[in-house]
């Protein structure tokens, strides 16, 4: 048989019952897209979280006071809680560590708010301005913290924008305005840009003050909550770390790192983590998806069963006129391939097309990978081979005599 | 030229054996026009698959065109089927959403003969039929039921058969497309010199054969040639 008459003859096939070829397909259809659009939303949002932890800035070691995480070590402090960290330490850092742009000490706790005869509970931290550097905090309106008001211990504070909108109204201009704080009066001096983080621990909802002056009125204490230390190049991350580490056991005069009474993260790490959350979200997306695509599968399956015993006697005819078994198993074997590649392309499409809606929208954000276009196409062909075999392999093996009497 | 030695064809095994066929033998000459007639349950049909190579016998050999196909496998059989047998059914069997001219030509399909000989030739065998041209784009069930038989029988033409095998033709018909149907077979035979085997359960139909093989209980109990005046008169 030649190929172009394979070609026609699947043609007349798929053709002559439109309706069903076409609800067949829908099948395949929807299962396709689904696996696109889904990949798509599990990759955007991973893509999306990415985003948000690069842009506190992705050179970034974090050193908090407290014990190292250890898994099963019996009861743990609470990170941040524990005193062990010192402006000395992070002066020393600053001083006796290579390749570090700037370190930020800070020292943060829950206040209440007062302005305009409004009320908040907000996390109030008392940072230098180094702090602005190592996180990217961009101001909007102002200028934030200065050495000299750390220095003099001013009472000043910088505000996030959902403070200010949450406080004064939107985008009203607070610069100069007071606000009190735990019962003490503070001058505005900027608002932050929004970065747009959301959720727990948005830099959008925070108070910034000097570090002197936090320390002074509000934590009555020489310790800090936190250090932030920039690394200049991404590839010395490692190698800051472990000098920070080594610098900070001699000055807590700790010998074994597993004693150690703090603990540095580096956001590569909690980007690796997210990323293996994200992708495990992927995944079960995927798979969700792809049980839809196992369902149209047996749809083709079901059209072609349905099909071979309708045209048993067609199939009779043909093996009277001299079709063998391989004629008639390739014709039916097309033409399921036939379904499921139409229905692979046209879903691609659709995919593709509510992937972008989803993200133009802003609907959430999506990313069509080229991987799940690929797995997808592959997956429907493969389905189209496995799930027409059977019903393929049933018309090539039917008897003829008992074909040509069917009724 | 069709050498049949004692054939049988049992179905079945042990106590539930049935024996369709006892021990048949004849020949058939290459040009004759054979009709092999028994009533329901004979053993005819089963003779007309072992003839037209979709069975094989139980016992004993079957020559087509001096090769025994008899002991040919499934796949083999079917290019037997494809270069030597045309097939004339009763209920027609054409492909109902392809037009008269793609019918015709389905054979030539597994015969991968070149797309640009095909119609010619498809075109020939309609042309032997005489069914007229203005229905040769029509989808073969617009037309009338003696015509989809001639479609029929021209598609059987277009591998150029040894043998035409017509099983029960005229059964879907009624006398005097029927007739139309017969005579079209007789013309084939006497201009063309097809060798023609006719497989029926009535006498008029076999009348228009030249020579009758008469199947009873899976055995042959008649073999003769019709008289020459029958056959005449039934031709005016």
């Amino acid at each position: 048989m030649l190929m172009s008459d394979l070609v026609a003859e699947i043609h007349m096939a798929i053709t002559s019952n439109k309706v069903r070829t076409g609800l067949t397909v829908l099948g395949i259809v929807i299962g396709i897209a689904s696996v696109i659009v889904m990949i798509a939303i599990g990759n955007g949002s991973q893509k999306a979280i990415q985003e948000s932890i690069q842009s506190i800035g992705s050179n970034l070691l974090t050193i908090q006071p407290g014990k190292q995480r250890s898994f099963g070590g019996g009861p743990q402090q609470g990170m941040g809680s524990a005193e062990s960290l010192t402006r000395d330490d992070a002066t020393a850092i600053a001083q006796g560590v290579g390749g570090i742009t700037a370190v930020a000490p800070t020292a943060s706790g829950n206040q209440q708010i007062i302005a305009e005869g409004n009320n908040a509970q907000s996390s109030v931290t008392g940072v230098t301005a180094a702090y602005a550097q190592v996180n990217n905090i961009t101001i909007d309106v102002g200028s934030f913290i200065s050495d000299v008001q750390e220095s003099k211990r001013s009472k000043v504070v910088v505000i996030g924008p959902d403070i200010r909108d949450d406080l004064y109204g939107e985008n009203v201009d607070v610069v100069g305005q007071k606000m009190r704080i735990g019962g003490l009066s503070f001058t505005i001096v900027g608002v932050t840009k929004s970065k747009g983080g959301t959720g727990f621990g948005s830099s959008d909802e925070v108070v910034y003050m000097p570090l002197s002056t936090y320390q002074q009125y509000f934590s009555g204490s020489e310790y800090l909550s936190s250090i932030s230390v920039s690394v200049t190049e991404q590839d010395q991350m490692t190698q800051a770390e472990e000098d920070i580490e080594a610098l900070l056991l001699k000055r807590h005069k700790i010998s074994s790192v597993d004693d150690a009474d703090f603990n540095i993260r580096n956001q590569a790490d909690i980007i690796e983590m997210t990323s293996s959350i994200t992708g495990t979200l992927t995944m079960l997306l995927g798979a969700v998806a792809g049980i839809s695509l196992v369902v149209g599968g047996i749809g083709i399956m079901n059209m072609m069963l349905t099909t071979v015993t309708e045209r048993t006697r067609e199939i009779g005819l043909r093996k009277a006129i001299g079709a063998n078994q391989k004629d008639i198993r390739q014709q039916f074997l097309f033409e399921s391939a036939t379904l499921t590649f139409m229905g692979g392309v046209i879903g691609i499409t659709l995919g593709i097309f509510i992937a972008f809606v989803l993200d133009h929208f802003a609907i959430t954000t999506t990313q069509v990978s080229g991987f799940s276009v690929i797995l997808s196409f592959s997956v429907s062909a493969a389905i189209g081979i496995i799930f027409g075999y059977y019903p393929a392999r049933r018309a090539a093996r039917l008897n003829p005599i008992q074909a040509l009497r069917y009724e | 030229m069709i050498v049949c030695k004692s054939i049988s064809k049992v179905y079945g095994s042990g106590d539930n054996q049935t024996v369709a066929l006892d021990n048949v033998s004849f020949v058939i000459k290459e040009g004759e026009f054979v009709a092999i007639m028994g009533p329901s349950g004979s053993g005819k049909s089963t003779l007309m698959h072992i003839l037209g190579a979709l069975d094989n016998p139980t016992s004993g050999s079957y020559y087509l065109d001096g090769h025994d196909v008899s002991i040919l496998s499934e796949d083999e059989l079917s290019v037997i089927r494809k270069e030597k047998i045309g097939f004339v059914f009763q209920a027609f069997n054409l492909l109902p959403r392809a037009t008269v001219l793609r019918n015709v030509m389905l054979p030539l399909i597994y015969g991968e003969v070149p797309k640009d000989q095909r119609k010619k030739i498809a075109e020939e065998a309609l042309r032997a039929v005489q069914l007229t041209e203005d229905r040769w784009d029509h989808y073969s069930n617009e037309i009338s039921g003696g015509q989809m038989q001639r479609v029929a029988i021209a598609r059987a033409l277009v591998n150029d058969p040894s043998l035409i095998l017509a099983d029960e033709p005229t059964g879907n018909l009624d006398t005097k497309t029927g007739d139309f149907v017969l005579d079209t077979f007789r013309r084939l035979n006497r201009e063309k010199g097809h060798t023609i085997v006719l497989i029926t359960h009535e006498d008029e139909v076999a009348a228009f054969a030249d020579r009758t093989i008469v199947i009873r209980d899976g055995h042959l109990v008649e073999d003769r040639q019709n008289r020459k005046e029958e056959v005449k008169k039934v031709i005016q």
